[in-house]
């Protein structure tokens, strides 16, 4: 199989999904109104409901979703074979993924934009708010732990990123000085700061940093996570225009270029792909390929994540209701293509089937290290960048997104404690959330083997977490259409699949901790296998009786027995 | 091209705006706030020892007054003196 026709046939499906799936959805199950008057419109402030081209929020909504995840999911998940990786994300983008994410835009837009954590209050119940925050704290504090031990084991497996990744950090803050202090133009500024970046990278590619066995009598992979969970409080405690906004926005324009050097050298190089379809060799201890695939692969076939971005921000921002087809399911194509082009670089940049074995020798082996070393040895082929330098620029590209999530997870935590201190009653400072929530998240990098062995054990548990929001996500859409007495088989067969794979996962590795008797970890499955059951119990709840009663079209509220629900005049569900 | 790069160069700022703009004009306002409060401390009974400084600065706040009084959830002025609805 050669991997240009990989490219082509997915692309071709994930944009049939675009140009008919996602229409049939605009039309008949959300029925988007170009004449509805949208929250940025309505309530327009000029400080969060701002009225914006559609291209432009689609360019957020795609970097704001688009990171390391659907890189290191399919990378990971590539060990079963390209195949079930391949079909998983772009059945998944067309029909779970695109579905959800343009849902979760539609629903916040009919809700004057407000964020799912309000929604699940309104249409999952009194309880539902408290639940969401439950998910969502499990969720970051995943992500951080998840990707501080993604960073740290690039930073070990590819020295050469060491130099321009923490360099970009000082990059990043001087392009936002240029730009608030010193007024520099952006282009300029934009042109500056991209060239520093491949500068550090080219220094960095004649400059590896191995760091020796022992720094401050650490091993090199624990003083790795303790630096990066120092840099990550410290950059969420900064004002954001120091460092994180500049930051985000050089992410943004080097996710542009990576996505293009990566599809190009495909397209010219068009490597075999070496891999099996099917791995039927799979090495001695990968769990079972159903249900891990569905959790292992989360961001690029459906991530609750971005139903978060598309409610808290996205929607207040959408000029007309109709460009939510664009931004909400172009998004989730966006993301989709990102983890094609990982599946690629894991399966095909390898000469022979024996490499890449060799690379995939135990589950959670190879992973981001694979998608480095095919995706160098592709770009080598296809564009001639000499492979160690295509390494680091891939290495710097993974890290960068990892590390902007981490940085922004750790500070979106810090609220979601001070919320929860809130409930409580207690009033809970900045620097003390910020403690509370790097003490937790190191806890939990280090019970999975911080220091380099365990490897990715809170990977599938991240993208449980991740398939449990969407769960959440999807039933608020239900919950919404059938308020509205339309059919809402579309997302109610996604949304089953999605929480019983979840569930299947929780109690599949529920064995494996047991027998690994990792306690810590086994706990923190418990909890999300809880929280699970809670979303099941609740959205069916709010599903039957969204079925039986009478529902306001317009407003959604119920009505009174005996009352008409028609009473405003149009009959018609607006 | 002028129009190509300008557009180019508009289209760069809102990307790089955009996503911080909501944090970065809350805390605008939030200090806004706290300067309110002190230019209008005398007019809410709160001495302010600064006050024949700051009752200059007051109509230049006049027009925030309102915005300023129904965010906070009061549909009347709290001020006696300076009425505005």
């Amino acid at each position: 199989m050669n991997s240009l026709v990989l490219m082509v046939v997915g692309l071709a499906m994930v944009l049939a999904g675009y140009f008919l799936y996602s229409k049939f959805l605009a039309r008949h199950i959300y029925r988007l109104d170009e004449n509805f008057r949208t929250p940025s419109h309505e309530m327009r402030d000029g400080v969060d409901y701002v009225p914006t081209n559609k291209f432009v929020l689609w360019g957020h909504h795609f970097t704001s979703v688009a990171g390391a995840a659907p890189i290191v999911g399919p990378a990971v998940a590539v060990i079963w074979g390209w195949l079930p990786a391949f079909l998983w994300v772009t059945l998944g983008t067309v029909f779970f993924a695109g579905m959800h994410d343009l849902g979760a835009l539609w629903a916040s837009v009919r809700n004057k934009g407000r964020s799912m954590g309000m929604l699940s209050g309104r249409y999952i119940g009194s309880r539902g708010r408290a639940l969401f925050l439950v998910v969502i704290f499990l969720l970051l504090l995943m992500v951080i732990a998840a990707f501080a031990t993604v960073i740290k084991n690039l930073l070990i497996s590819t020295p050469t990123s060491v130099i321009p990744v923490w360099g970009a950090i000082a990059v990043a803050a001087i392009i936002g000085q240029m730009i608030y202090r010193w007024k520099i133009n952006l282009p300029v500024t934009t042109l500056i700061g991209v060239t520093a970046l491949y500068g550090l990278i080219l220094l960095g590619d004649r400059f590896p940093v191995v760091l020796p066995d022992s720094v401050l009598g650490m091993s090199p992979a624990t003083f790795w996570i303790v630096a990066l969970f120092l840099y990550a409080g410290i950059a969420s405690l900064l004002p954001v225009w120091v460092l994180l906004q500049p930051r985000d926005y050089i992410n943004g324009v080097q996710l542009f270029i990576g996505l293009g050097i990566l599809y190009l050298s495909v397209l010219l190089a068009s490597p075999a792909v070496v891999a099996p379809a099917v791995n039927q060799n799979v090495p001695e201890g990968t769990p079972s390929m159903v249900p891990l695939l569905f959790v292992t692969i989360a961001c690029g076939a459906i991530s609750g994540f971005h139903g978060m971005v598309a409610s808290g921000t996205s929607a207040k921002q959408l000029d007309k209701e109709t460009d939510a087809r664009f931004v909400g399911y172009f998004g989730a194509v966006g993301e989709g293509l990102l983890a094609l082009g990982a599946i690629i670089a894991a399966t095909a940049g390898f000469r022979t089937l024996a490499d890449w074995e060799a690379v995939y020798s135990a589950f959670n082996e190879g992973g981001v290290s694979a998608f480095i070393d095919g995706g160098a040895s592709i770009v080598n082929t296809g564009l001639g960048i000499p492979v160690s330098l295509s390494a680091t620029i891939l290495a710097t590209m993974a890290v960068l997104f990892a590390a902007t999530t981490m940085d922004t997870g750790v500070r979106l935590q810090r609220f979601v404690v001070q919320e929860a201190g809130e409930v409580m009653g207690v009033t809970v400072r900045k620097g003390l959330a910020t403690i509370v929530v790097l003490v937790v998240a190191v806890g939990l990098t280090f019970s999975a083997g911080g220091d380099g062995a365990g490897g990715l054990l809170i990977w599938p548990l991240f993208g449980t977490t991740n398939q449990l929001l969407a769960s959440l996500t999807l039933s608020i859409v239900a919950v919404m259409l059938l308020r509205r007495k339309r059919n809402p088989v579309v997302v109610l067969v996604p949304l089953v699949f999605v929480l019983a794979m979840s569930v299947y996962a929780l109690i599949v590795q529920l064995g494996t901790f047991y027998a690994d008797q990792n306690w810590f970890l086994l706990g923190l499955d418990v909890v999300i296998l809880v929280a699970s059951a809670w979303v099941a119990v609740e959205a069916t709840a709010a599903m039957v009786a969204a079925r039986r009663g009478e529902f306001d079209p317009e407003t959604d509220e119920p009505v009174a027995a005996g009352q008409s629900a028609g009473t405003t005049a149009t009959t018609r569900d607006s | 091209m002028a129009g190509t790069l300008s557009a180019l160069s508009a289209g760069l700022r809102e990307f790089y705006e955009a996503p911080y703009r909501r944090t970065l004009s809350r805390a605008r306002r939030d200090e806004d706030d706290l300067f309110t409060i002190v230019v209008l401390a005398e007019a809410l009974g709160v001495p302010n020892p600064a006050t024949y400084y700051t009752v200059e600065l007051l109509p230049l706040l006049a027009d925030r007054v309102h915005e300023w009084h129904t965010r906070l959830g009061m549909d009347r002025s709290p001020l006696e003196g300076v009425s505005c609805c």
